[in-house]
């Protein structure tokens, strides 16, 4: 009997997943502040350091970390060799996607130029990271997809920047997110959505973004607790927005991803809508079909946060309202509230809607063969 | 059940914490004010190395406004989604009822009873003068 000492235990020695999985949501960082640079104008690096990165909320570094854990993250995340949670390709490989045998990684970058009220600075910004998503992340490995990051407030230069990734297999989705200016189904972003359309891929919606607004429709909340709650809130205006002005029914090939605000209030916002839907149908006639029905058949949603009911009768039938085709599965590596994909998902799931939920349904939506 | 030598005292100061493999099992031995606890490296949750956490305190309130801050230290606090348990017990505080860190006896005993037995100690070089930190397995 050997007893063995150690300083410190691997930290990404996990339980292991036999079966390929994709991960919908995964948040690459930069390493070092300054290292966008290179795929910059040198005027930007100037102004960056003159003015600054001006956002639609009033802090200048933007939300204040750490949010339960420093930079919102695993405390077990940090690279070996320096930098924040996610900013390092070979730990990412060592802790996530050689592990959990992840075959479909899919980056969402959160620290991107969306929500700077600097256009012309915000699209230069989601260029740059859209290159640097390239040659950092997905060149070097083929498992992970990128999203195509866009100056949200800003629908043309938006739409040009999406048009110019048109068939590049490095990207698999756009990437918007929640908090906006405005409610995401108004006209000022449909020209991301005709774009997304035109070169076939879905808009991605993340939780999270700078709109100005407080996070709730009455005000700034007390607590980080009614933040994470308060996603749902958020994502419930954008759907119902994208819903009611009538996004799905001029962009009738347009798929959308609700990523990481959960999932378990889409049945209830689709049986409101529908029945407000009976009696004001004359607010909205340019809706051809019950909102429920938009609901289940555009959107699909990524897991993390996977809602966790007493009973898991109640997941179920919640699941089988959405359907088990449009859930993908998602980590939020490196960010605390990270999911296990081995003890995400109860006993009782058949095997077809097992390996829908885990990869199916993410090759299809993402076009990955 | 077999009683290990994890380390001479003098190795694992208050607020010092030792991580193990014993026989394949993740563990993680505290210091906590010259008391030694073990609790299994593997969160009851969803499967995080537990003790990498950070030892907290303990935050209570009996009333909205009124907030005791206790336990300085003897709390661990999940790496991952920041479940809380007492280092003493491995009791969580989120679910108490149904979750539990595993929890392993610890002693510390003079080195002239750990030369005698029933103890294993491979690795680790015994003398009658020290004394040594013992888990029960
Ligand atoms: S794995 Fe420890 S709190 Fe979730």
């Amino acid at each position: 009997m050997n007893v063995q000492f150690r300083d410190r235990p691997d930290p990404s020695a996990p339980v292991g997943v036999k079966t390929a999985i994709a991960d919908c949501d995964i948040h690459p960082a930069r390493a070092t502040a300054d290292e966008l640079y290179p795929y910059l104008a040198k005027r930007w690096h100037a102004h960056i350091e003159a003015y600054g990165k001006q956002a639609y909320h009033g802090m200048m570094e933007g939300p204040p970390y750490p949010k339960a854990q420093p930079n919102a993250s695993r405390r077990d995340a940090w690279p070996p060799e320096g930098g924040p949670q996610g900013s390092s390709l070979s730990f990412m490989q060592k802790q996530l996607l050689d592990p959990y045998n992840v075959a479909l990684g899919v980056l969402n970058p959160l620290a991107s130029g969306q929500g700077l009220r600097n256009q012309d600075l915000a699209g230069a910004i989601c260029t740059a990271i859209n290159d640097w998503q390239i040659e950092k992340w997905t060149s070097k490995d083929k498992r992970l997809k990128a999203s195509i990051i866009v100056a949200n407030e800003d629908g043309p230069t938006a739409a040009t920047e999406i048009r110019k990734r048109a068939g590049d297999p490095n990207f698999v989705q756009v990437l918007l997110l929640s908090r906006n200016v405005e409610p995401l189904g108004q006209r000022r972003y449909w020209p991301i959505y005709e774009a997304a359309q035109e070169i076939g891929l879905p808009v991605g919606v993340h939780a999270f973004g700078f709109g100005g607004n407080p996070l709730t429709p009455s005000g700034w909340p007390s607590f980080y607790i009614e933040e994470m709650v308060g996603h749902a809130q958020c994502q419930q205006t954008a759907l119902a927005s994208l819903v009611l002005e009538g996004v799905f029914e001029r962009y009738p090939d347009l798929k959308m991803v609700m990523i990481e605000a959960g999932f378990g209030w889409a049945p209830s916002l689709g049986w409101r809508l529908d029945k407000n839907f009976e009696r004001l149908y004359s607010e909205v006639p340019h809706l051809k079909r019950k909102p429920s029905e938009y609901i289940r058949d555009h959107i699909w949603w990524t897991t993390q946060p996977m809602e966790d009911p007493e009973r898991r009768d109640h997941l179920f039938q919640v699941i089988e309202w959405i359907g088990w085709d449009k859930l993908l599965f998602a980590t939020d590596y490196p960010h605390w509230d990270f999911d296990e994909p081995s003890r995400v998902l109860p006993a009782g799931v058949s095997d077809a809607n097992r390996e829908a939920f885990y990869l199916g349904n993410a090759k299809k939506l993402y076009g990955i063969s | 059940m077999a009683r290990h030598v994890i380390a001479p005292v003098d190795e694992l100061p208050p607020g010092t914490r030792k991580f193990l493999d014993i026989d394949g099992r993740p563990i993680a031995i505290f210091n906590i004010k010259g008391e030694f606890f073990g609790l299994l490296n593997r969160c009851p949750h969803q499967g995080a190395a537990l003790c990498e956490g950070p030892l907290i305190g303990l935050a209570q309130s009996s009333d909205p406004g009124e907030i005791e801050y206790t336990k300085l230290g003897e709390i661990i606090r999940c790496p991952w989604h920041g479940w809380e348990f007492d280092i003493r017990t491995g009791q969580s505080y989120c679910d108490p009822k149904r979750f539990r860190a595993r929890a392993y006896p610890v002693n510390v005993e003079p080195g002239s009873a750990v030369v005698k037995g029933p103890y294993v100690a491979e690795t680790i070089a015994v003398s009658v003068e020290s004394d040594y930190v013992v888990v029960d397995l």
